[in-house]
């Protein structure tokens, strides 16, 4: 279990952590989802005494990491992707890890054919391609066996049999009753792999709720309606108390709303559509509604291009503020 | 959207939770095991045999070869001279591999990012620079003092028109000698991990060795004249002679003392790493 109580960060003027406050807790995996630059990896770094916190505390198991006698049997964390001496050996990196952590030598063994590197062992982790050195340092992480694991982007520079093999490791960890943290700035991922989830942006916190309930609350799905008879429609479900939102080329949503209905409104005041279709907003874009606020760094789109394909910019970015959190 | 937390059961801090536990015997971690980790890395990076290797090399190489050429020369050109202080020029240009190495054995972990992945594995900060200057120190000595050694018997043998050197001399020749170079190289451990770059921290301490020495033999204003004696004195290749008995002046430092200042300076420095350690973020 780690216990985050109002853990602040600052560099300066900048803030990269603000008084974040959560548990995680044993037995599921719980992402940890945030834009770039949302300091997650500033979180994760002072969950292990890398980083000193400017205000706050952050404890596991009731301690502070540096309190921990055999930290690696009670934490493994996967950090930065190549997190080592690229002349040491495979076998040799784990090895003075384990002896720093009295593990016995037969576990490095153990580990470098967990995560498939024992052919490898032997060979400099310079040549280690991004996909290896991932499988290197969680081999590290899986040192101590710890009750407790901490992933930062595992699956980046993964190819798909390794993010399938790093999904079900996960899983089977959080499934033996380990705590397991993993960071992403991939909605798409934590879906599949997350059980709860903790987001932030811009070192605030967003959201900590299951991923059951974010599916069950952002997956709301929405009517998209085009007709010729603009006023008339509006005049018809505004009758009906159907609230309608202007949607750009001429075209209006309905949130919430069912098809059906809406098709025999039209039908009965002889209005012809042009357009009637169920849109289900992804996991993904409520993840960036949620975030669009705090994310660092924007892309700006080319506003020439935006205009002729008439939607305005801010309707982009702009409809954050129903999902936020209080 | 946040809803509320399903209750959970409030673990008192400390106190265990039905969760995993590992087969592995867990071990209250002491500084032995972080021995064992600097002793294993240091090892097997290739950078370590290398520079040793140039080390023993210059050493022995230049030493033979000094002794050589020195060999041919007449009693009265020797002129009671202490054949031990051949070993000066070897060991002079050898220390440059042991500072090198000293800076590469914190100062790489910062470049590389395993500093990280070992402050994770052994959250006591000191305790890692303590094992990695323990580790370090008795490789430099114990290079240092077999090659010095070799080089000194191999010259006594050459030049057996030279006196015999006392025991003393033996001792400041052989054994000083090399704990002021391993020393050197300590105080460049530390300074890498002030420094937290390779490039900088070597360049500052071969700037260290070399420009007192330099800078001195340029200085012509008379009114500088003390300043210049004592850049003279006190610099790393005059301390270095001063084992053999050897200075550029007849006033400084002499006998042992090179080697308390090399201690002083390094205990000073080793004191501000553990500290800086402490305070920053890795």
């Amino acid at each position: 279990m780690i216990e985050l109580a109002g853990l602040t960060k600052r560099y300066g003027e900048k803030v990269a952590v603000n008084h974040l406050t959560f548990t995680v807790r044993p037995g599921v995996v719980t992402g940890f989802l945030g834009p770039n630059g949302a300091g997650k990896s500033t979180t994760m770094r002072m969950i292990l005494g890398l980083d000193h916190p400017t205000a706050g505390d952050v404890r596991i198991d009731g301690k502070h990491y540096d309190q921990l006698k055999d930290p690696m049997k009670y934490i493994g964390a996967l950090l930065e992707a190549k997190a080592w001496h690229g002349g040491r050996s495979a076998f040799n990196h784990l090895l003075c890890l384990a002896q720093a952590n009295g593990i016995p030598k037969q576990r490095v063994h153990e580990v470098l054919d967990t995560v498939g590197l024992t052919a490898v062992a032997r060979k400099k982790a310079k040549g280690f391609s991004l996909g290896m050195g991932q499988r290197l340092g969680i081999a590290g992480a899986l040192l101590g066996d710890p009750r407790i694991l901490m992933f930062d982007e595992p699956v980046n520079g993964l190819d798909p049999e390794g993010i399938h093999w790093i999904r079900n490791l996960m899983k089977t960890l959080a499934a033996q009753g380990r705590t397991v943290f993993v960071s992403s700035h991939l909605m798409s991922e934590m879906a599949l792999t997350a059980e709860h989830l903790v987001v932030i942006g811009q070192g605030r916190l967003l959201a900590d709720t299951s991923m059951a309930d974010f599916i069950a609350q952002n997956s709301r799905s929405s009517v998209r309606i085009r007709t010729p008879q603009r006023e008339r429609l509006l005049d018809v479900l505004h009758g009906a108390g159907i609230t309608v939102v202007e949607a750009g080329s001429g075209a209006f949503e309905v949130d919430g709303g069912k098809p059906e209905r809406i098709g025999e409104l039209a039908a009965q005041h002889q209005i012809v559509l042009h357009e009637l279709s169920t849109q289900q907003a992804s996991l993904e874009e409520a993840f960036m509604r949620l975030t669009a606020e705090s994310v660092e760094y924007h892309a700006h789109s080319d506003p020439a291009a935006e205009r002729q394909l008439g939607v305005p910019p801010d309707e982009v970015w702009g409809r954050g503020n129903g999902w936020r959190k209080g | 959207m946040s809803t509320p937390q399903p209750p959970m059961q409030q673990a008192a801090p400390g106190a265990p939770y039905a969760g995993y536990s590992s087969p592995i015997p867990v071990v209250r971690t002491h500084l032995g095991h972080a021995l064992a980790s600097e002793w294993t890395k240091i090892k097997s990076v290739r950078s370590t045999m290398w520079t040793l290797g140039v080390f023993v090399l210059l050493v022995v190489g230049i030493g033979l070869l000094a002794g050589a050429l020195v060999a041919n020369s007449s009693e009265a050109e020797l002129g009671g001279e202490n054949p031990l202080s051949l070993g000066f020029f070897g060991l002079l240009l050898g220390s440059m591999c042991i500072i090198t190495l000293g800076v590469l054995t914190t100062a790489s972990e910062y470049g590389t990012g395993m500093i990280r992945t070992t402050m994770t594995a052994c959250p006591t900060r000191g305790r890692v620079l303590v094992a990695k200057a323990i580790v370090f120190f008795s490789v430099a000595f114990v290079v240092t003092l077999v090659s010095a050694g070799f080089v000194a018997f191999a010259q006594v043998g050459m030049l057996s028109d030279a006196r015999e050197p006392s025991g003393g001399e033996w001792l400041k020749g052989t054994v000083g000698i090399s704990l002021y170079i391993a020393l050197l190289g300590l105080l460049s451990l530390v300074v890498g991990s002030i420094v937290r770059h390779s490039a900088g921290a070597i360049t500052i301490m071969i700037a260290a060795v070399l420009a007192p020495l330099v800078i001195a033999m340029f200085m012509f204003a008379s009114s500088l004249e003390d300043l210049r004696q004592a850049l003279f004195e006190y610099s790393i290749p005059n301390q270095l002679s001063i084992f053999y008995a050897n200075s550029l002046s007849e006033s400084g430092p002499s006998g042992w003392d090179p080697l308390w200042i090399m201690l002083g300076v390094t205990a000073a420095a080793f004191a501000g790493a553990y500290a800086l350690l402490e305070k920053r973020d890795v």
